[in-house]
């Protein structure tokens, strides 16, 4: 993207940009007030469901249809923002969170009045702990300077906004066993329907999108929905932020049209793989990912939630982990298999007891203790977890195993011997204090 | 029906209620949907994923609306890609679905592989093994063979006790442990005592608990028995016997008024000398009574039966001694002084006994002209067996606390229903929660407070003026609420009262019933929260409750104490009683020591008769184990002394005595022990081959009791009349001390069960921080109390829950306590610890 057309990292164009004051001096907060101050919470949806906004979080779901499910005449309500980044490969919001985050507060803001939300809840990963404490004192400026706080721009309407630091847990990302987190409960997600639009938190109508989604909020209600959707595509309108790690030359946050090819991505933008290696394989969307074999027509696709999708695979929340020729995918869905099997929390039993097989599997594989058969019986395990858990990390945690037997089925079988399995040595026996952290 | 729907499951077609979920909705039809998470008694969760099934939905159009129809014209049904779990889907109309798929099949074999991955092998000495839903299911769905390589199983730690080594009353084996929060649900959602949790995550997760002591609910037990597997046992039962080797006998629970409906598992066993002897205690489902849950007091309080104290031969004082002597001896000796005694003869018996042990006692003891006495401290049983709940004779259907919701107003007085009653606690709760107006009247707060849409706090001493208050028209929105609700129940108890109190209340509670037009029908009705198993049976056999005191003995020429104790409570001493005194008992109770003559009773577990519980429901407990040496069943005695007085007529067994209980007391008319032993098919339907729950016996074929038609339903026009309590006064500078009642206490046929002692609190008084600080006590000083003449030490408990100027004293700790509320001082002990 070029410089000063940012929609979400406009801080990479305006320097100081976490200054309330320069905030403010380049129209910060007029797309809320406008929002309060002239438009009904209705006509802030329609003008959202206008510009075709989608979740960043990693579903695209339409953002605007979402805010309008919310059961009616139910109150209170809650937004709740989903910022518990812990998909690994993923880091965009934390950018965001640091150095924009007025534009997300605004954006959160205006989320809330569309609502007709009185309070926010930001779950923040408990690692940000200093992005929280940032968050914080610019929360505390704007109850100071009005923005905050009952009758807003001498209206009705008031609001408050809260931040909850997450413990560690990926699961917490879930939006229903984030809600759980938040009511102080064990982060486990609920059984669905009821819906969080029906019954979140405290049982009560509530809106949970991602700290990326509402960043695109306060442009649409300034410019309008048409001055949106030039950028992406006519599905996937906006701009995204893509992750990119790995082997790559320039890792980073980039933020691009939806709709720019991967190829451009990873050439242009990501300065190509690092040594100018070969590039074998791609993950899109993290450690969840489909693994992509990368030839041309992949480079040439360009990176949208359909596009992406009639790749089998899925955009996510555009995580993009480069693995360049030398990468063996045994070790690298070892490490995505030993992920899932620590963050799996254990409420349903495909994914507590299958990441555990699973994860046994692959260090035989990877320690040189497996059997042929094992590669088999890693498919056949995968298998069996799929479709049957109850939320999507136990479906997660298959995606990018069962992809990589079926692509790289070889770099799994080249591990293997004829003997019969034999389990991998135990590590050592890990300290009391990273024990309980664990 | 407009809320029944229609849904097909596995061919076979099937109406249910709207809202019923498909697991259910099977059950309904005899197919077994195999669960583990999923309790019919608890909310669903869908975690183990065993219940999953093939659902088909009617297809609509995205349009129109319409439901699109197939070639045929009948509707089109779609299934989805995945399948769902049957637990927690409800059914819709027009719904298919199908379990008897091999992708459903497969789907659940994979399932219980993955259960198995972590599951111990340890069938072989677990105390499950037998009656185990994940062994019956691996059966069904497990793999022959496993793929899992064994050195990779992630050990986990076992036999953990929930609690502290010594006072643990239930163990965790956390391999075993499947993660099914059937236990934490439990806690939760029926007992509400939020003291299990999980901890960790993944893999790692297990129970806990965090509780001080661990696991303190008063319904523990519970766990074990809808722990899908071997995780959860009893201290009691735990490597005790395998399921197999065990005799089920169906009992009912003889601890309070309840009548919870339990089997008793037995076997002859070498350790116990080739005797049969019981091995625990099960529910036994009675959905009205108490679906399939105990109290822990009734699952480990049986081991007084086995108690090596027990009475064995009848003693005769001889010179000065009591010596064992022969069953014609004794009664010889008995029979003849108490008919020369005649009218100088005063019976009391306690309110354990059998309606066959009591009804033969009175008849024995009025047969000379005597005095057959109920020695029980709770009036009013002449009231409840007239406006009383109502078996429905008019309407069909009897008062049942599991239907009653919406439109009825509890009432519960001057009682504390967890520690005295606990299941009626439960039932009281779950009520409120479906939506049964509860007012909760007190001097003091209770756990029942929690539940209560209108709590009223009187001080002590007014509870009787609180409820006569309620008549006035728009007194308080509770007395309104009441009045106005289409049922109402009332619980009453002696707390703060003393007989002459009780008995005013229980006249007040009984005029707020008759003045707002709530008698004489089902669902409604007066519940004495008695202090004994069948109280409200003598009351039914017309004895009249008189507690024991020097006044009732103080005519009489001879007496004769059966299953009651006075000497022990320090209700008598040995110069109130009169020259010949006869005790019949299971031990050698302060009483039987003072006695001329000691009769050898068997306990109710070895023999068999009926009680009367509080609900007025007749309900039969069978033998389970032999009677101990010469023992004889009360009613047996006591018929064989009126024989030999010459003032019965009848056979002295269980079953004649009913008979002519019968044919001579109008509330039972045309009842027999076949009546009282009918069975009826009840839902959910948890027991027999049923995989839905743990335990082996809890299936009901021996009977659900017959509900007493009230004397109000007979024809007796209830009639209020005056009720008020004597004046409550304490000198200035005394605290009032406030008796209450603790299920855990050091009762007589409840201190044998040494594995509930560590929870059995030291004797204690509750102290308002207020009245603590003026005296200068702080939280877990030991205190002197001066009572009367005796004065005793106790620790002090600083809490809120103590009304300013009032000490709560537990009954039955091991300290004399008053009958109703007295005034007492309170100091720091003077003694320096050693």
């Amino acid at each position: 993207m070029d410089q000063g057309k940012h929609i979400l990292f406009r801080h990479r164009d305006i320097a100081n940009l976490r200054d309330l004051d320069v905030y403010l001096a380049h129209g910060g907060f007029e797309a809320f007030k406008k929002a309060v101050t002239t438009l009904t919470p209705q006509q802030v949806i329609d003008e959202v469901k206008n510009a075709g906004l989608r979740g960043r979080g990693g579903a695209g779901f339409p953002t605007g249809l979402k805010w309008s499910f919310l059961t009616k005449d139910s109150f209170p309500r809650y937004v709740v923002i989903n910022s518990d980044e812990s998909e690994p490969g993923t880091f965009k919001d934390r950018e965001i969170l640091t150095h924009n985050p007025f534009q997300f507060l605004e954006g959160a803001m205006i989320t809330a009045y569309a609502s007709q939300a009185n309070t926010i809840y930001n779950y923040v990963r408990g690692e940000y702990w200093d992005v929280v404490a940032g968050l914080e004192r610019c929360v505390a400026q704007l109850y100071e300077r009005g923005f905050l706080g009952e009758k807003l721009f001498g209206t009705e309407f008031k609001l408050d906004f809260f931040h909850h630091r997450g413990a560690g847990a990926y699961i917490c990302g879930e939006e229903s066993a984030l809600l759980e987190s938040i009511e102080g409960k064990l982060g486990q997600p609920r059984l669905k329907p009821p819906f969080p639009a029906d019954k979140g938190l405290y049982a009560k109508p509530t809106v949970v999108n991602n700290t990326e989604t509402v960043t695109n909020v306060p442009f649409i209600i300034q410019h309008g929905a048409a001055a949106y959707r030039q950028n992406g595509t006519e599905k996937s309108p906006g701009t995204k932020l893509f992750c990119l790690s790995g082997h790559i030359q320039k890792p980073g946050n980039v933020e691009l049209p939806l709709g720019t090819t991967l190829r451009e991505l990873i050439y242009t933008h990501g300065g190509g793989i690092r040594g100018g290696k070969g590039f074998k394989a791609v993950m899109l969307s993290g450690a969840s990912s489909v693994v992509l074999k990368v030839d041309d027509a992949l480079l040439d696709t360009p990176l949208d939630y359909e596009s992406v999708a009639a790749k089998g695979a899925m955009l996510g929340s555009a995580s993009v982990i480069v693995l360049d020729e030398t990468v063996d995918l045994s070790w690298v869905i070892l490490k995505t298999t030993r992920f899932f099997k620590h963050e799996s929390c254990g409420k349903c039993t495909p994914c507590r007891e299958g990441t555990f097989w699973m994860l046994s599997i692959l260090e035989r594989i990877n320690q040189g203790g497996a059997a042929k058969a094992d590669v088999d019986l890693l498919q056949n395990v995968a298998s069996q977890i799929q479709n049957k858990c109850l939320c999507p990390l136990g479906e997660f945690s298959v995606t990018p195993v069962l992809a990589s037997l079926k692509t790289f089925r070889g770099d799994f079988d080249a591990r293997t011997t004829d003997g019969a399995p034999k389990a991998a040595p135990k590590s050592a026996p890990k300290k009391a204090a990273v024990e309980a952290g664990d | 029906m407009a809320d029944q729907v229609t849904l097909t499951i596995d061919g076979v077609s099937v109406s249910v209620p709207k809202g019923t979920l498909i697991v259910d909705a099977a059950k309904r039809i005899d197919n077994d949907i195999p669960v583990f998470c999923y309790h019919p008694k608890l909310k669903p969760v869908g975690m183990c994923r065993m219940c999953l099934v093939e659902v088909g939905r009617v297809m609509k159009d995205r349009a129109t609306g319409q439901v699109v129809l197939d070639d045929a014209g009948q509707p089109k049904v779609g299934f989805g890609p995945k399948l769902e779990t049957a637990c927690t889907t409800p059914v819709e109309p027009g719904m298919v679905v199908v379990g008897a798929s091999q992708k459903v099949t497969d789907a659940r074999d994979d399932i219980l592989e993955f259960l198995l991955t972590s599951h111990p092998l340890d069938c072989p000495v677990c105390d499950k093994g037998g009656e185990c839903p994940l062994q019956n299911l691996t059966l069904r769905h497990g793999p022959g063979k496993s793929r899992f390589v064994y050195d990779e199983k992630q050990k986990n730690d076992k036999h953990v006790p929930l609690g502290g080594p010594d006072d643990a009353l239930i163990f965790l084996d956390r391999e075993r442990c499947i993660q099914c929060a059937r236990c934490t649900r439990f806690c939760d959602e029926i007992a509400d005592d939020h003291v299990l949790g999980f901890y960790q995550r993944g893999r790692k997760i297990e129970i806990a608990t965090f509780s001080e002591p661990g696991f303190d609910s008063k319904f523990s037990g519970n766990t074990t028995d809808i722990c899908p597997v071997g995780a959860l046992t009893t201290a009691d039962f735990r490597f005790g016997a395998r399921p197999w080797e065990l005799t089920t006998s169906a009992s009912i629970c003889n601890h309070c008024p309840v009548g919870c409906n339990t089997t008793f598992s037995t076997r002859r066993e070498a350790k116990s000398g080739g005797k049969q002897v019981i091995k625990r205690v099960l529910p036994r489902q009675n959905e009205q009574v108490n679906e399939v849950w105990i109290c822990d007091k009734g699952r480990f309080g049986y081991h007084f039966i086995e108690s090596p104290a027990r009475l064995t031969a009848p003693l005769v004082r001889k010179d000065g001694k009591l010596v064992e002597a022969t069953w014609d001896e004794a009664l010889t000796r008995v029979a003849e002084t108490f008919k020369a005694a005649g009218s100088a003869l005063v019976g009391l018996a306690g309110g354990r006994l059998s309606n066959e042990d009591l009804f033969a006692f009175k008849q024995a003891v009025s047969g000379v002209g005597g005095k057959a006495l109920l020695d029980a401290p709770l009036a009013g049983g002449d009231l409840t067996t007239v406006v009383g709940v109502s078996a429905g004779v008019n309407s069909g259907a009897g008062t049942d606390l599991g239907q009653i919701g919406k439109g009825t107003a509890i009432l519960v007085v001057a009682s504390d229903l967890e520690e005295e009653a606990p299941l009626w606690w439960l039932r009281v709760k779950a009520a409120a929660e479906r939506g049964a107006t509860l007012i909760v009247a007190n001097a003091r707060p209770t756990k029942t407070d929690r539940y209560a849409k209108h709590v009223v706090r009187y001080d002590v001493g007014n509870a009787v003026s609180t409820l006569a208050g309620m008549l006035l028209e728009g007194s308080s929105d509770y007395a309104t609420a009441f009045a106005q609700a289409e049922n109402a129940l009332v619980f009453y108890g002696r707390e703060g009262l003393d007989f002459a109190g009780t008995q005013a209340l229980a006249q007040a509670c009984a005029n707020l019933l008759i003045e707002t037009k709530h008698v004489g029908r089902a669902q409604n009705g007066l519940i004495g929260v008695w202090t004994t198993a069948n109280a409200q049976g003598a009351a039914e056999l017309g004895l009249t409750t008189t507690p024991a005191s020097p006044a009732v003995l103080a005519a009489a020429r001879a007496a004769w104490f059966v299953g009651t104790d006075p000497l022990g409570d320090g209700r008598l001493t040995r110069k109130d009683l009169p020259p010949f005194t006869v005790v019949q008992e299971l031990f050698l109770t302060d009483t039987a020591k003072a006695a001329d003559v000691v009769l050898p009773a068997a306990a109710w577990a070895e023999r068999e008769g009926t009680y009367t519980s509080g609900e007025r429901r007749v309900q039969r407990f069978y033998p389970a184990v032999p009677a101990p040496g010469a023992t004889r069943p009360d009613c047996q005695i006591a018929a064989e002394i009126g024989k030999a007085m010459g003032a019965t007529r009848f056979g002295g067994f269980p079953a004649q005595v009913f008979l002519e209980i019968a044919r001579t007391v109008p509330a039972f008319a045309g009842l027999n022990y076949a009546a009282v032993s009918k069975v009826a098919p009840q839902w959910p339907d948890v027991g027999g081959r049923d995989q839905y729950y743990g335990g082996a016996s809890t299936t009901n074929l021996q009977g659900l009791g017959v509900q007493l038609p009230s004397a109000a339903e007979r024809g007796t026009v209830p009639q209020a009349a005056r009720a008020e309590a004597p004046a409550l006064a304490h000198p200035v500078g005394t605290l009032l001390v406030l008796p209450i009642a603790k299920l855990y206490d050091r009762g007589a046929t409840f201190a044998p069960s040494t594995l509930v002692h560590p929870r059995v609190p030291a004797p204690f008084v509750a102290i308002n921080p207020a009245d603590a600080a003026r005296i200068g006590l702080a939280d877990g000083d030991e205190a002197e109390l001066a009572l009367d003449a005796d004065t005793v030490l106790v620790v002090a408990k600083v809490t809120a829950d103590a009304p300013e100027g009032v000490l709560l004293l537990p009954v039955g700790l091991g300290v004399a306590t008053p009958e109703g509320p007295a005034p007492a001082r309170v100091a720091k002990s003077a003694r320096v610890a050693a």
